[in-house]
């Protein structure tokens, strides 16, 4: 209806009828699908969807609409978080999260990218792991918590075990997917001009696949960010996760949502390095 | 000398629950060396199907089929291939694009340099030896496919519509440019095309192909003299070609 109506007014110009005020104009534009907005608007209303976020937190709780120890509000919370990096030592418990995403991270990608290599590109393998992979990629990770504590007792070993067990199995088939969707073309050229399998896989396949690869890490870096919480429930003495748990049980809101705030902020991070990495490793497809 | 020889091959598609798909009904052909072939058809009538069995890279039901005297089984350098898609590796540059082939194998650096210099300059890329395919037009990309399939020094190049993506005019100087390199390398060519004045204009001799099931229905000669240019379309020997074939297409 609204896609037929601006469709229709467009065609209609300057001489239309029904006179529209720009706002009526760019609401009709707004919900066209796949409207084409100039950067600058995009902008705007991305900084307007943040801006009306942090706003409406402001003044429910500065107004007293929202008890503060509910939800306290956004300035103190940025001061509790200043304060916890000041004061409370909480870079030591950054520092302890962070070597545990990535240490788990790590080890997963190390064993994801040949695994989903293989699968994506040989027939065998793929029989061979698929319906294992696919089967676990269904299981919980946090349901592997207790069994890492029977396996691996409360040490740093099992919280990156439990990283790694959430990050290996999409990954995996993630890759897998990747490495399959290299064009046939691109290696049928290859032997024809005279490449063996082991240079087709080597010097095609894997340069063809590795930037979408990247690719794959930045995103399932997220999904670590977000097992550390769980990793670090038991037997943790320091970590972003188990600072939030200690905030919960002293009540401490602005704390919790501090906490919370960390870990999103340090995710960007992540995000963004990866694509700064990307830019530097694959200069060709920009 | 006979460079390329089909005999009784043929290609089927076994179906799920279905007769098998013939492909490519029962072919006899032979190709001469240095010659311009064009195998000429709808889509659907096996053409890309038998390069690809030439190629080595889809296995033929039944035949025998030999380019050089050597049977053919597996794809080799001694068969270069130009797709429709370019496929060019995007991680290398222009200059990297061509020599991948003979760094594959190992041929010496002397020799690499060379052969990769003058193809460049043949397919008048230089300014543009150091970029990567991403910023290449169309046509400069297909430019850069043609030099790496050529830099293995093929007895056969094998071409799977490879100007079909391009625009009407890029195309027509792309002919022309093809005409030019095989004038110098005398390579023998198989071209594949479903553009009548393409095929004309290009082959010393035209296949035409019908569908269903995919074979070979005629053997044109084409006796236009060379070198042919862009003119040689409006001759009244060119529409007598064109008016055959599309009558045979039509029909």
């Amino acid at each position: 209806m609204t896609i037929a109506m601006s469709e229709a007014e467009k065609m209609q110009g300057s001489s239309e009828r029904r006179p529209q005020n720009l706002v009526t104009q760019r609401i009709v534009t707004y919900l066209r699908p796949r409207a084409l907005l100039s950067s600058g608007e995009r902008l705007t209303i991305s900084a307007f969807g943040v801006l009306l976020f942090f706003g409406v937190w402001f003044l429910v709780t500065e107004a007293g609409w929202i008890q503060p120890f509910f939800l306290p509000s956004p300035l103190s919370v940025t001061k509790r978080l200043f304060e916890m990096v000041a004061s409370q030592g909480y870079l030591i418990d950054v520092w302890a999260s962070v070597y545990r995403v990535f240490g788990g991270f790590i080890i997963a990608a190390l064993a994801a990218i040949p695994t989903g290599v293989l699968i994506g590109n040989f027939p065998f393998f793929r029989s061979l792991l698929e319906p294992l992979l696919s089967t676990a990629r269904y299981l919980p990770a946090t349901a592997f918590v207790p069994l890492m504590i029977i396996w691996l007792g409360i040490d740093e070993s099992q919280k990156i075990a439990v990283i790694f067990i959430g990050t290996f199995f999409p990954l995996a088939l993630f890759i897998a997917n990747i490495s399959e969707g290299v064009s046939n073309d691109l290696l049928n050229s290859a032997y024809t001009l005279g490449a063996s399998s082991r240079q087709v896989f080597f010097r095609v396949l894997l340069p063809a696949c590795v930037p979408s690869i990247v690719d794959a890490l930045r995103i399932t870096a997220g999904i670590a960010w977000t097992y550390v919480i769980v990793a670090e429930l038991v037997g943790a003495d320091k970590g972003m996760g188990i600072a939030i748990l200690q905030s919960q049980r002293f009540l401490l809101t602005d704390q919790v949502i501090a906490g919370i705030a960390a870990v999103g902020i340090l995710g960007v991070i992540t995000d963004l390095l990866f694509r700064l990495a990307h830019r530097k490793l694959f200069p060709y497809m920009y | 000398m006979t460079q390329v020889l089909l005999e009784n091959v043929s290609v089927q598609f076994l179906r799920y629950r279905e007769p098998p798909q013939i492909a490519l009904d029962h072919t006899n052909l032979s190709i001469e060396e240095g010659e311009f072939v064009c195998l000429l058809g709808p889509s659907g009538c096996g053409k890309s199907t038998l390069l690809n069995v030439l190629g080595g890279l889809f296995p033929s039901s039944t035949g025998k089929i030999s380019v050089g005297g050597k049977s053919v089984s597996q794809p080799g350098p001694d068969r270069g291939m130009v797709f429709q898609n370019y496929s060019l590796y995007p991680w290398l540059t222009v200059r990297g694009n061509i020599e991948f082939g003979p760094r594959l194998n190992n041929w010496p650096a002397a020799k690499i340099a060379t052969i990769t210099d003058e193809l460049i300059d043949i397919v008048g890329l230089k300014d543009y030896a150091g970029q990567y395919p991403k910023v290449l037009s169309g046509g400069m990309r297909q430019r850069v496919a043609i030099a790496r399939a050529l830099a293995m020094e093929p007895h056969v190049l094998l071409m799977d519509e490879p100007f079909g993506a391009l625009d009407a005019q890029t195309r027509s100087r792309m002919q022309e440019l093809l005409l030019d390199i095989w004038s110098r390398k005398r390579n023998t060519v198989i071209f594949v095309t479903h553009d009548i004045e393409e095929a004309v204009y290009l082959a010393d001799r035209v296949l035409v192909m019908s569908t269903r099931p995919g074979r070979i229905i005629e053997d044109f000669k084409i006796e236009l003299p060379r070198p042919r240019f862009a003119e040689v379309v409006a001759s009244e020997e060119f529409t007598q070609y064109r008016r055959r074939m599309l009558h045979l297409l039509r029909h």
